[in-house]
């Protein structure tokens, strides 16, 4: 038998209500503007936009608002006003290689081509909290030096390539469109494709931890950060009315390319293999444990034998990505009576039965 | 001349005009909409321009590739906003397109009346001068100021010597 | 050199794009869902050969960047046509969504999507023009959505049509959808859809 229990749409109505006051909390306190947000919680609304795998500073801001900070709820929002949008082309792939760099370090190179630029970065920082940040002073401009050498600076992997110390990217095959999860089902096993746009989008501290276990021994690497890179890229399209590529505006990345050691088998020589994050937005954290999980996924490729969590395509894939795995958590808050009315009578008839049974052994003795 | 190189020389032509388009579409597509809106004041006044698709609101695609140079992957959506007009002109109809980052269908419907325009012809150079160029130098100073700024956090490394020699 | 793409690829859209589809859309569902019935998509675009004006509404309506259309004897006009106004690209038969052919024929069952088990939805829906949904072949169908029997009647090429339609009907639940046309009007055939000849 099913029991429809209806009611509580008051108490909804108000709660929603009673959510909308406290989100604004004390009127006297100014609100909040989208600028305030993009600009000054400026990562906050990068994680947005990566998880919620969509870039628009502002939507990210308006879904951090409306979402009180909660940033999973924020990635939720963004997420299903994506659903309601139609999606017109897919770009040619970004040139990492042409971004124009706001921050580039590499840990395997002193003296890279391009050199080490730090920009804006919490390392070398004391973690100690600043008084100032209780109030408004002025911030001093940034120290600028006039840079008339056209220096580049080519991705470190090119690098090291050049030398065939390092595995090379391998050729697209342009013939195939890459895998898209947002359009069919994910199958296993997964293509890399697939793989890296699951880890794109996927939660940060569930790859975080991820790719500290491989550190710890669950899957055994030596990683070194060959290069991280942060800045803005030109998105290109090839209209069909046009027939030529366009750029369309800029959108701002991480590119971590991580360096492991690899001992060689039957068909490679001895050489370094690489793990590859690339996340929307400034997010070094993300895109190196990215880039430590895609490099323990492609155990296979490597005739590793896959014996820890992060190896395992499956258990990663399906556990990545935090919007799924907040609804089915959440889910359980929903009300359960009729499940959890069938489980009690389950339970006590087995009680009554064991107890029958007790009696029994009983009058036997 | 030769024919082939006669050919070659109009495909050159072709190739120059295609790339010419591609910079401009790009300016616009990178500028504010108040800055296009008042360059329209000025430069298209009493046209009339026809809405044939949009302005409308959708997403792109963005990809990367494996590796930073691999094969491609779907990194992530990206919001955009496209339009396409119709510029009645003497000759006829001339069709712009604009597809531009962002929710702006404001901005997309002035870059797609940008693009028509340019393709007329007539105001050609002062688009370039006074829209594209200005768009360019704007986009170039920022670039600038950034990548200053970034060179000021460019660690010089040094030998210590330490003790005596 | 002009710049100017052919003014076919531009004109025949829909005037008003959300509600045109969604008027295209409504009448396509009675169609899949009552099948046999004929419906009238009305003069609402102009596309260019080879697909009827029903055709044309229909892909506008639900033809997107992911769904590829495999046309048996395109055009370039028609191509860039629905590459402006949809997004979607001509594609090869094994990878099509949407098929416009010319013949319902057992041919199609070896060259389109059927679909799996698991996905059965990964089929193509073909589309026919025909020379008449009045006059010609009398057909019984029978099925889900149809209260006992039903009749349609069909003009055209439709030789090997039931034959095909046994072959597709085997196939259940994968199999190919079919979408007849005649100028503004179409009926659907889905998949599901016992046909006989009378």
């Amino acid at each position: 038998m099913y029991v429809a229990v209806k009611g509580g749409e008051a108490a909804i109505a108000n709660a929603h209500r009673l959510l909308d006051d406290r989100r604004r909390g004390d009127r006297s306190v100014p609100v909040l503007t989208l600028d305030q947000i993009t600009q000054q919680l400026a990562l906050a609304v990068d994680r947005v936009m990566a998880e919620g795998s969509l870039y628009d500073p502002e939507l990210a801001a308006m879904a951090v608002k409306q979402a009180r900070g909660d940033l999973i709820e924020a990635i939720f929002l963004l997420r299903a006003y994506r659903t309601t949008l139609p999606r017109f082309a897919a770009s040619k792939p970004i040139d990492t290689g042409a971004m124009k760099i706001e921050r580039r370090i590499s840990a395997t190179y002193k003296d890279l081509p391009g050199g080490q630029l730090l920009g804006p970065t919490f390392d070398y920082t004391h973690r100690l909290i600043e008084p100032d940040m209780a109030d408004d002073r002025p911030v001093p401009e940034p120290e600028r030096r006039s840079c008339d050498r056209h220096e580049s600076a080519p991705r470190v992997t090119d690098i090291l390539g050049a030398d065939a110390m390092i595995e090379p990217d391998g050729e697209g095959t342009p013939e195939r469109e890459p895998a898209d999860l947002t359009r069919s089902p994910r199958t296993f096993p997964a293509d890399r494709d697939a793989r890296l746009q699951a880890l794109a989008r996927g939660d940060e501290g569930f790859l975080l931890a991820l790719g500290y276990s491989t550190q710890r021994g669950y899957g055994r690497t030596h990683p070194f950060v060959g290069e991280i890179r942060i800045g803005e890229v030109e998105v290109e399209i090839e209209l069909p009315e046009l027939g030529f590529p366009v750029a369309i505006g800029r959108v701002k990345v991480t590119e971590c390319q991580m360096i492991s050691q690899f001992k060689g088998s039957k068909s490679e020589p001895p050489q370094f293999t690489r793990g590859y994050g690339l996340v929307f937005g400034q997010s070094e954290r993300k895109a190196m444990s990215m880039s430590l999980v895609d490099r323990a996924l492609r155990a296979e490729e490597f005739d590793e034998e896959r014996v820890s969590p992060a190896q395992d395509e499956e258990f990663v894939l399906a556990h990545s990505d935090n919007v799924q795995a907040t609804g089915f958590v959440e889910h359980l808050k929903l009300p359960h009576y009729v499940d959890f009315q069938a489980e009690l009578e389950l339970l006590r008839r087995m009680r009554s039965e064991q107890q029958y049974e007790d009696a029994h052994k009983e009058a036997a003795q | 001349m030769t024919v082939s190189a006669k050919h070659r020389s109009h495909e050159q032509q072709v190739d120059a005009q295609i790339e010419a388009r591609r910079r401009a579409m790009a300016a616009f597509a990178q500028a504010g909409s108040t800055f296009l809106a008042d360059a329209w004041e000025r430069l298209g006044a009493g046209r009339t321009a026809l809405p044939v698709r949009g302005p409308e609101v959708g997403l792109v695609m963005v990809r990367g590739r494996a590796g930073g140079g691999g094969a491609p992957f779907n990194l992530g959506e990206a919001s955009v906003t496209r339009a396409s007009v119709r510029l009645e002109d003497r000759d006829g109809a001339v069709v712009g397109h604009a597809m531009v980052l962002g929710r702006d269908p404001d901005k997309a419907g002035l870059a797609a009346r940008f693009d028509a325009l340019w393709q007329v012809g007539d105001q050609r150079e002062r688009i370039e001068t006074e829209v594209v160029a200005p768009i360019e130098e704007a986009l170039a100073e920022g670039d600038r100021k950034r990548t200053e700024e970034t060179e000021a956090t460019r660690v010089d490394f040094f030998t210590m010597v330490r003790g005596e020699d | 050199m002009s710049f100017t793409q052919s003014q076919t690829a531009i004109d025949g859209g829909f005037l008003d794009p959300a509600f045109d589809a969604q008027g295209v859309f409504a009448r396509l569902l009675t169609a899949i869902s009552r099948p046999g019935t004929v419906v009238d998509l009305g003069v609402c675009c102009r596309s260019p050969a080879p697909l009827s004006m029903a055709q044309g509404a229909l892909l506008l309506a639900i033809a997107d960047g992911d769904t590829p259309v495999f046309v048996e004897e395109g055009s370039e006009a028609m191509a860039e046509w629905l590459a402006f106004h949809t997004g979607a690209r001509i594609g090869e038969p094994s990878e099509a969504q949407f098929a416009i052919v010319s013949r319902p024929s057992r041919e199609w069952l070896e060259r389109l999507p059927l679909g799996t088990l698991a996905y059965p939805d990964r089929s193509a829906t073909v589309l026919v023009e025909v020379e008449s949904l009045k006059d010609g072949h009398s057909f019984t169908l029978e099925g889900p959505g149809i209260n006992g029997t039903s009749r349609i009647v069909l003009a055209g090429l439709l030789d090997d049509f039931a034959e095909f339609r046994k072959a597709n009907h085997a196939l259940f639940p994968c199999g190919l959808d079919l979408v007849f046309t005649c100028g503004s009007e179409l009926l659907a055939l889905p998949r599901s859809t016992i046909v006989t000849e009378v």
